[in-house]
């Protein structure tokens, strides 16, 4: 048993009346909606060049609530999220703090992050399309998703989750709330099965011949692929062909994974510094080889899995304009029945 | 019997005095377990009424229905296979018995999420089980032939039904083997035949323990998610979940949450009132077992095959799986060092928090004991509001609760004596402590004030006019007379906090993970071969207090 273990048996047993959490010299308290195992290997690299500890706890939902009600006590410094709607949502419940960073607006381009420094983007994921391997098909619109031709082919994640609500907001940005909602009824008309599951569970339905066409984020592709995820997910990576897809008169959709500096932080010089290496080309390239999302760093390099995946062109629409749309997506989904 | 309102005894000698101090304690309990519903019930005031215009025209349609067919689906199912098995266990003796008896409570240490993961992934078309199918039949892929999709309301409702079935079967047996003995001896000496007697005897005499069971096997159905979640169900929890998680409306979802914990204290109560005019009574004195009919031979073998359906269904092939997932990633990435952490902090949270909620219980129960009348049956249904609301419910309201106390602890000692105190509760993990009381109070309540319920009133009075205090009785009478009950309430606190995620997702200090976090966190990340060991672990574990339990339940009758 390691003397963490221990510390955290001890702490807890007796801990009632004890704050094991109250923090040191050169410690970071982290915050984060994203499971600390794929950012781990950044925060390792951090303390190791500067010394500092981070401490991390993985929150799912709530993480807002938590931060606003601990208030002014609230040990985070960091609160990272995977959804650019979370991050705005932060920044709009006061939880953050603007954050004035020459390296970090260097580094970042200015669609993917707040223009205040509420918010930063880190790295970039693409909601791309899976299809079956021997699928005569080269290219996607978004669109063609509610094209009839596809009846009963296509598998997609709960319409409620926010990879998706955030694609149909780009839908709303792009054409208007009463085109979005022809939309949506018509890719509804189409699933295969009842929407939800993980993104990885449109490739093995691909795999189980219950669909031929799903839309996953990009990322998976390369966890798949690689092995990372065992050789049961190497054949479903193999199982399908990936198509970037844009919108007829756009791009790819994306969305980012991010953070912000806590509005209490206690140790906000130390959290500045955490982020602004985060956009280093060390840690950019980490980002892109952990877990296979493109950098948001000009010049970066994807992991050779994502860039044989072709060019990714960006959809035009800014983000905090698609952010905007994103309740009105939320209700159409509830509208059009999606997930029922 | 019921879980949510205690039995009222009538001890008839209460002066006003007698357990002022219990009578505290008890309202003191119900009231800090009550208070996550008064942050709750402060959050949704904030909210505006505009939610409902959205929910009634399109959400609330489906997903009330949703919910009704999945709560009568699960019901019925739970209902059908606990009492069933409760029936072939305890009215007759076939090869194997002992076994099946205490087997059948192991799907019990399958989380329904759990359940969910492991099903979609044996079912899948390109699974096991719909491979070996497609090379009976001579087809050679998933496109030529496929079975329906796990991912239905069917799929959901019997996955739920095959874990949730022993709070049902738990209760029914114990019926069975005691209360029933007589009156099954009485028809059977009468010639009334074997099915007219289960018809006409044992399952009229079984409904109170029947309602119990199905009305806990109900709530945990209400408080998943997870697996409604994976399997595509659309109940009104999800819809609290998706009004708060993705239109960011915390306030409305307080909202839908106190309407549907409205929603379930109502059922019960109307369940009550239905039961009103009945009496049951049984007498704790007369231990004597109902005789078990000998069957051999074929029938006996059939018996057997029947009572092992749902052990396999619900317990052993997502064991089996899981097994056989965690060693693949073994073999391919070994043994992950956090998993001792995890360990360490699972057990002494579950550890920790069953302490309290049994003492909790004990409380409860047997306040309501000595001092009944409004306040102690007040406090008691206070107290076990909790099981009702949905875990992240719950989580939500410790959260509104504690966060406020740590911060106010917080600026108090900063501005009296200059020092900070941190987050006292959070940081401490009391506040996951907290939540799982009172999440589970219910549960060790209701199991307490069962057992105290066949201690004979006459007990209390010898012990009190031989001049014990209320408290000496307790110690020296009731607490060893209901061992029993209290092991057993302990116990299934201790698989529920064992398998608890929203809360202790939501609570939990910084660097502390639990199996079921990690469990979480991997299954969110989609590698489930590492989400397979935690799983298993979680299995592991639950199946100690499982198999505790049945011992218990063996040896006190």
């Amino acid at each position: 048993m390691n003397t963490h273990a221990i510390a955290a048996s001890t702490f807890l047993a007796a801990s009632l009346f004890l704050d094991a959490g109250a923090a040191a010299a050169a410690e970071l308290n982290i915050y984060t909606t994203r499971e600390p195992g794929l950012i781990q290997p950044l925060l390792d690299a951090f303390t190791k060049s500067t010394g500092t500890k981070v401490n991390t706890v993985f929150l799912k939902d709530g993480l807002a609530e938590r931060v606003a009600t601990e208030g002014a006590s609230s040990p985070a410094d960091i609160l990272m999220a995977v959804d650019a709607g979370s991050l705005v949502d932060l920044a709009e419940k006061g939880v953050t703090q603007p954050i004035e960073s020459a390296v970090l607006n260097a580094a970042i381009p200015s669609q993917l992050r707040d223009g205040k420094g509420h918010w930063f983007g880190l790295s970039m994921r693409a909601r791309v399309l899976y299809a079956a391997k021997d699928l005569d098909l080269a290219s996607f619109n978004y669109e063609d998703l509610a094209d009839p031709k596809w009846k009963g082919k296509v598998c997609i994640r709960a319409g409620q989750h926010p990879y998706n609500t955030a694609l149909f907001a780009d839908y709303i940005a792009h054409y208007g709330a009463a085109e979005t909602e022809k939309w949506l009824t018509g890719v509804k008309a189409n699933l295969a099965r009842k929407a939800g599951g993980g993104d990885r569970d449109g490739a093995k339905d691909i795999l189980g011949g219950i669909c031929d066409i799903a839309i996953a984020n990009s990322y998976y592709v390369g966890l798949m692929r690689s092995g990372k995820g065992g050789p049961d997910q190497v054949k479903w990576g193999e199982a399908i062909k990936v198509i970037l897809p844009t919108f007829k008169n756009g791009g790819t959709q994306v969305n980012i994974s991010g953070a912000a500096v806590a509005k209490n932080a206690p140790n906000k010089a130390e959290a500045v510094k955490l982020l602004e290496y985060l956009v280093s080309d060390e840690a950019q390239k980490i980002y892109a080889e952990a877990n296979y999302e493109y950098p948001v760093k000009a010049g970066a390099k994807s992991d050779p899995i994502i860039a044989a995946l072709g060019e990714l062109k960006i959809d035009s629409k800014p983000l905090t304009e698609i952010v905007s749309h994103r309740k009105e997506a939320s209700t159409l989904v509830d509208k059009v029945g999606f997930d029922n | 019997m019921s879980i949510l309102l205690p039995h009222i005894p009538a001890i008839g000698w209460p002066t006003r005095r007698t357990g002022a101090r219990w009578l505290f304690c008890a309202s003191v309990v119900a009231v800090l377990v009550a208070l996550p519903f008064g942050g709750l019930l402060v959050q949704a005031i904030q909210g505006s009424p505009g939610l409902w215009v959205h929910l009634i025209s399109s959400i609330l349609p489906v997903a009330l229905a949703d919910t009704l067919v999945l709560l009568c689906g699960v019901g019925i199912v739970t209902t059908a296979i606990g009492t069933a098995m409760a029936w072939l266990v305890t009215a007759h003796a076939f090869p194997g018995r002992r076994i099946v008896e205490w087997a059948l409570l192991l799907p019990l240490a399958v989380p329904t999420y759990i359940i969910a993961y492991a099903y979609l992934d044996i079912l899948h078309p390109i699974g096991p089980v719909q491979g070996a199918v497609r090379w009976i039949l001579g087809y050679s892929s998933p496109r030529q032939f496929r079975l329906p999709d796990v991912r239905s309301m069917t799929g959901c409702i019997l996955l739920l039904g095959f874990v949730l079935y022993p709070y049902v079967y738990i209760p029914v047996r114990a019926m069975f083997l005691t209360q029933s003995a007589n009156l099954v001896d009485a028809a059977r000496m009468l010639g009334v035949p074997r099915r007219a007697i289960f018809w006409n005897v044992a399952l009229p005499l079984a409904r109170p323990a029947v309602a119990v069971g199905v009305s806990l096997a109900l709530m945990e159905t209400l408080n998943d998610v997870g697996a409604a979640e994976f399997l595509g169900v659309r109940t009104l929890t999800v819809s609290i979940y998706t009004t708060w998680i993705t239109r960011s409306d915390l306030p409305g979802a307080a909202q839908i949450a106190l309407s549907l914990l409205l929603i379930v204290v109502v059922l019960v109560a109307l369940e009550r009132w239905a039961r009103r005019r009945q009496r049951y009574s049984g007498d704790a004195r007369r231990h004597r077992e109902l005789e078990p009919r000998p069957v051999r031979g074929l029938r006996g073998a059939a018996l057997l095959i029947l009572c092992l359906i749902p052990i396999l269904i619900g317990f052993a092939a997502p064991a089996f799986y899981l097994i056989v997932e965690a060693s693949k990633r073994v073999r391919y990435a070994g043994l992950s060092p956090r998993l001792v952490d995890e360990a360490v902090s699972t057990i002494s949270l579950a550890t920790i928090a069953t302490a309290v909620t049994v003492l909790f219980g004990v409380v409860i129960a047997y306040t309501n004991r000595l001092r009944p009348g409004a306040v102690s049956s007040w406090s008691y249904r206070l107290a076990t509001m909790g099981y009702a609301a949905p875990g992240t419910v719950v989580a939500i309201g410790v959260l509104i609760v504690l966060a406020t106390a740590d911060r106010l602890v917080d600026q108090t000692a900063i501005d009296w004596f200059g020092i900070s105190t941190g987050l006292l509760f959070i940081g401490s993990g009391a506040a996951l402590i907290y939540a799982y009381a009172t999440r589970f109070l219910a549960i060790s309540a209701g199991s307490i004030d069962a057992g105290l319920a066949r201690i004979p009133v006459s007990l209390d009075q010898a012990s009190r006019s031989l001049g014990q205090s209320p408290t000496g009785t307790l110690r020296h009478v009731h607490l060893p007379l209901s061992k029993a009950a209290i092991t057993a309430a302990g116990l299934l606190v201790f698989v529920d906090c064992v398998k608890e995620l929203p809360a202790t997702l939501l609570l939990r200090p910084l660097n502390i993970e639990t199996f079921a976090t990690h469990l979480y966190g991997e299954a969110a990340r989609g590698t489930y071969e590492e989400a397979s060991i935690a799983a298993l672990a979680i299995l592991l574990i639950g199946m100690v207090p499982v198999i505790l339990l049945s011992r218990i339940g063996r040896s006190g009758h």
